[in-house]
């Protein structure tokens, strides 16, 4: 593949053309992905592709391709405000090629700066995947956040798919500490999805923000169910490691995961409770070998080797805290997550009612939507 | 003699206007018409005189009746012109002195048997009646207490149509009202008392009920969110007489109560959430209130609010706004008063078990359902508190709070409330504007950093803020504090909304 590279659209004329017919062929391939595996169909050349799945329609499709013009879909990207980068720029990022079937163009809507970052040698600028289950506990979403958080402070990109749950979370954490994250989505990189998720992308693609969000797919593109896993696979190839959070034991999450495993990256999960069905996940990779997660710097030694970070000794619960509030800060810490279960005796639930609200002002609690409190990691 | 009239009122909004029935009686094929804009009651009203008559033992004459309602612009509705045609049509046919209608106005229906039964609105028929400057009211027995409520009128109390003709012809003396039998019986209220464990949501409802917050409760169901909502009642500060005036008005009106006398207690309205719009703050053709009006001066409960249909709710906005209602439609304009304590409750997920395992709802589901209630409605909610399930061991305990208790210290900080606002048409905190919450709400430097933390968090919107002051200032009235410290403060922060919680969260 070459060619030439233009305006803010650098892509060239070849990649664009590979972009334009995986999106003609997106409802083929959603019907041939029963009999052939996701990542063996993209991983063909063009001609092999339009063979593969297009069918009786395959020569309509040609039809189509040999009709594409580039400059038409540079004006697409452009009129979108997205910048298209391709496998032949040397600002694409280097992990993603080391797969067969690197996406021939990504679009990138916000600042590409964190994504050029992760372009020439390997080792140089790693990014972390943080993935889990769209339906996460709160204490799921503290931990995600809390990664995200620690990683982005650190200055590594948080990877992850901008789904609800654990995704999103990951990225609020990384946002939260100003960092770098890029989301991956499986639609248009100009169409936030999940549509309510709508405040997120603009807080990650905000002017001079830190983020990006990205997509293989052309601007406006609706996603195929197909997309989601290829989208995974990005993930997966863009980051050095990848943390599980919360996984339920079927989830798209262990499939990130075992891309990460096919790629021979590090795969890393943050153990749960073995009652909650949103843990097995997690807890079955832990069980396979994969590393142990509890917080961001264990993440950190992990991608960048023991010691390359510097660890600070992880302070006790509530230090500092008054006797009163540490006291309340432990029991939900301990699983107590209302004021009636927090205190003690019924006589001493106002206390506990406002104490729980103080230690949500200083940052220690959160309260969900049903009221509940969690620990917020420090 | 052929003409003879008579003094009657008809219901208009919660007020009655004047109406003069006019019989004529001549001489042609024997008919009885009514005109005047009555509805159906009003033409059938013509077969229930017919018959009360010549089971009282009068004589029906056997000529051509007209009947006119005066203002005939003036849309008429109900069996009350009953009575009024009755006697207009016997002074007609002589069988009672014409001048004797000049000294009373008549309100009644009429049964077949010549009865005399009582009808919607007597209270606003009685207060018409001192207004329009009449000396006296024939009435229902069974609603002559409530008429006997308004001063300087004298009020018959009438039994049948015989006794009616025996009143005007002044064979006997108009029968004093029935003197009320002690304390009005009543059903008893629900108390605090035989409620477990539950203390946070107490505390909100004394909160809400010393302040007239509105009141938003959340939880999964069967944890007591309706339970916990219909013994407010009992812990708000009794009616004042001009509040029970008003309140007998508009339930007598709705056709509530019959002639009951006084109303004694605050009113609890919990509509089903299938109601209409118009049901819900008044409407129909022939207007009448709504159940927002039926709560004035008491609580409006709404349970399961994410249930309710949009409209429904969209038309909370104008009584939250002004505590009043004007429906317009096309024959009248309707005012009604509807200043009331707005209690809800709702389940945090469309499943009611977001949180624990069994809950199967996806984050989008929850959010598409908080975002229904979003808006205007929550803007007016001051306090929001999470019910819990109580534990065993809070089941198997003591209560912890009596009605009586909650109730003395409503009753203190309202004392407190009403020094404060005295000379505003303001009645309590939750009425408060944003200017008198500068000169009552000021908070002290830790307060002030308190609060600027919470919205630093991302815990407070803008609007939130002046709901917060305003709970914080309440909760404060019931400490007796006169400051606001930062203890009120966190604790109105506690019951703060979080509807932003799952936004926020990413």
């Amino acid at each position: 593949m070459s060619g030439g590279v233009s305006g803010t659209s650098r892509a060239c004329d070849d990649c664009l053309r590979r972009t334009h017919l995986i999106a003609l062929l997106a409802g083929r391939i959603e019907r041939e992905r029963h009999r052939r595996r996701l990542p063996e169909l993209l991983a063909l050349g063009d001609e092999a592709l339009v063979a593969a799945v297009a069918g009786r329609d395959a020569s309509a499709v040609r039809r189509g391709l040999a009709a594409f013009a580039p400059a038409a879909a540079r004006a697409a990207c452009e009129a979108a405000g997205l910048v298209a980068l391709c496998v032949c720029d040397a600002r694409y990022p280097a992990r993603l090629l080391e797969g067969p079937d690197a996406p021939a163009v990504l679009h990138v809507a916000g600042n590409p700066a964190c994504l050029e970052a992760l372009a020439g040698e390997m080792d140089a600028a790693p990014a972390v995947a943080i993935v889990g289950a769209r339906r996460s506990t709160a204490y799921g979403d503290e931990v995600a956040r809390a990664l995200g958080r620690g990683l982005a402070a650190a200055g590594v990109p948080v990877v992850s798919g901008m789904a609800f749950g654990i995704d999103a979370a990951a990225q609020a954490g990384a946002l939260e500490a100003g960092g770098p994250t890029i989301a991956v989505l499986a639609g248009g990189a100009d169409v936030p999805y999940p549509r309510s998720k709508r405040r997120l992308y603009e807080r990650i693609t905000g002017p001079g923000g830190p983020g990006c969000v990205v997509s293989e797919l052309p601007p406006g593109f609706q996603p195929f169910r197909w997309c989601f896993p290829a989208r995974n696979r990005i993930i997966a190839g863009l980051a050095g490691l990848t943390v599980v959070v919360e996984a339920a034991e079927r989830s798209g999450s262990l499939i990130t995961a075992d891309l990460a495993a096919g790629l021979g990256r590090t795969v890393g999960a943050v153990p749960g409770r073995v009652t909650t069905p949103q843990a097995a996940g997690a807890n079955a990779l832990l069980a396979d070998g994969a590393a142990l997660v509890r917080d961001a710097c264990e993440a950190l030694d992990l991608l960048l080797g023991p010691g390359a970070h510097e660890r600070r000794p992880p302070s006790p619960l509530g230090d500092g805290l008054e006797p009163r509030l540490r006291a309340v800060l432990e029991a939900v810490a301990a699983g107590s997550d209302v004021a009636g279960t927090v205190a003690t005796h019924p006589a001493d639930v106002h206390a506990a009612g406002l104490a729980l609200t103080e230690l949500e002002l200083l940052g220690h609690l959160r309260r969900d939507h049903c009221g509940r409190y969690t620990v917020i990691p420090q | 003699m052929s003409l003879a009239r008579a003094v009657t009122f008809a219901i208009d909004g919660i007020a009655s206007r004047r109406v003069l029935v006019e019989v004529d009686v001549r001489v042609g094929l024997p008919a009885f018409t009514i005109v005047g804009c009555g509805d159906m009651s009003v033409r059938e009203s013509r077969e229930r005189i017919r018959a009360a008559l010549l089971n009282s033992g009068f004589e029906f004459p056997a000529r051509r009746i007209t009947a006119n309602l005066a203002p005939a612009a003036l849309r008429k509705v109900g069996p009350g012109f009953d009575l009024a045609i009755a006697c207009a049509l016997l002074a007609a046919g002589g069988q009672v002195p014409v001048e004797s209608l000049e000294r009373w106005a008549i309100f009644g229906e009429l049964s077949l048997g010549g009865e005399v039964r009582p009808c919607r609105g007597t209270l606003a028929v009685a207060e018409g009646a001192r207004r329009a400057g009449s000396t006296g009211l024939l009435v229902p027995r069974a609603a002559a207490r409530e008429a006997a409520l308004v001063d300087g009128l004298s009020i018959a109390a009438v039994g049948s149509l015989r006794e009616v003709v025996a009143v005007l012809a002044g064979e006997v003396e108009p029968p004093a009202p029935p003197e009320a039998q002690g304390e009005e019986p009543g059903e008893t209220l629900d108390d605090l008392d035989d409620v477990r464990g539950h203390l946070l949501p107490i505390r909100a409802l004394v909160v809400a009920a010393a302040g007239g917050h509105n009141l938003l409760l959340a939880g999964p169901p069967g944890t007591g969110k309706t339970m916990l909502a219909r013994r407010l009642p009992s812990i708000l500060p009794p009616l004042t007489h001009p509040e029970a005036v008003e309140v007998t008005r508009i339930h007598s009106v709705a056709g509530l109560r019959m002639g009951e006398g006084l109303a004694q207690r605050r009113p609890l309205r919990a509509p089903h959430h299938t109601i209409s719009a118009s049901g819900l703050v008044g409407g129909g053709s022939s207007p009448t209130p709504g159940e927002v009006s039926m709560a004035h001066h008491g609580v409006l409960f709404l349970d399961e609010l994410s249930e309710f249909a949009r409209t429904s709710l969209e038309a909370l906005r104008q009584p939250l706004e002004d505590g009043r209602v004007v429906v317009v439609r096309s024959q009248r304009t309707a005012i009604y008063p509807a200043r009331f304590m707005l209690v809800a409750s709702t389940n945090p997920c469309p499943c009611g078990h977001a949180g624990s395992p069994l809950c199967r709802c996806m984050e989008g589901d929850v959010l598409r359902y908080r975002r229904r209630l979003s808006g205007p409605l929550l803007d007016r909610m001051d306090l929001l508190v999470h019910v819990a399930r109580p534990s065993a061991a809070e089941l198997a305990g003591e209560s912890l709070t009596s009605s009586a208790d909650a109730r003395a210290d409503v009753a203190r900080s309202r004392a407190v409330q009403t020094a404060r606002f005295e000379g505003t048409p303001i009645t309590c905190n939750a009425q408060m504007p944003s200017r008198l919450l500068r000169v009552h709400a000021g908070l002290d430097e830790t307060g002030e950093t308190t609060l600027a933390r919470a919205y630093d968090r991302e815990h407070l919107s803008a609007r939130g803020h002046h709901r917060i002051l305003r709970v914080a200032r309440t909760i404060a009235d019931l400490a007796g504090a006169e400051a606001i410290g930062v203890k009120h403060l966190i604790e109105a922060l506690q019951f703060r909304q979080d509807t932003g919680a799952l936004e926020l969260a990413a």
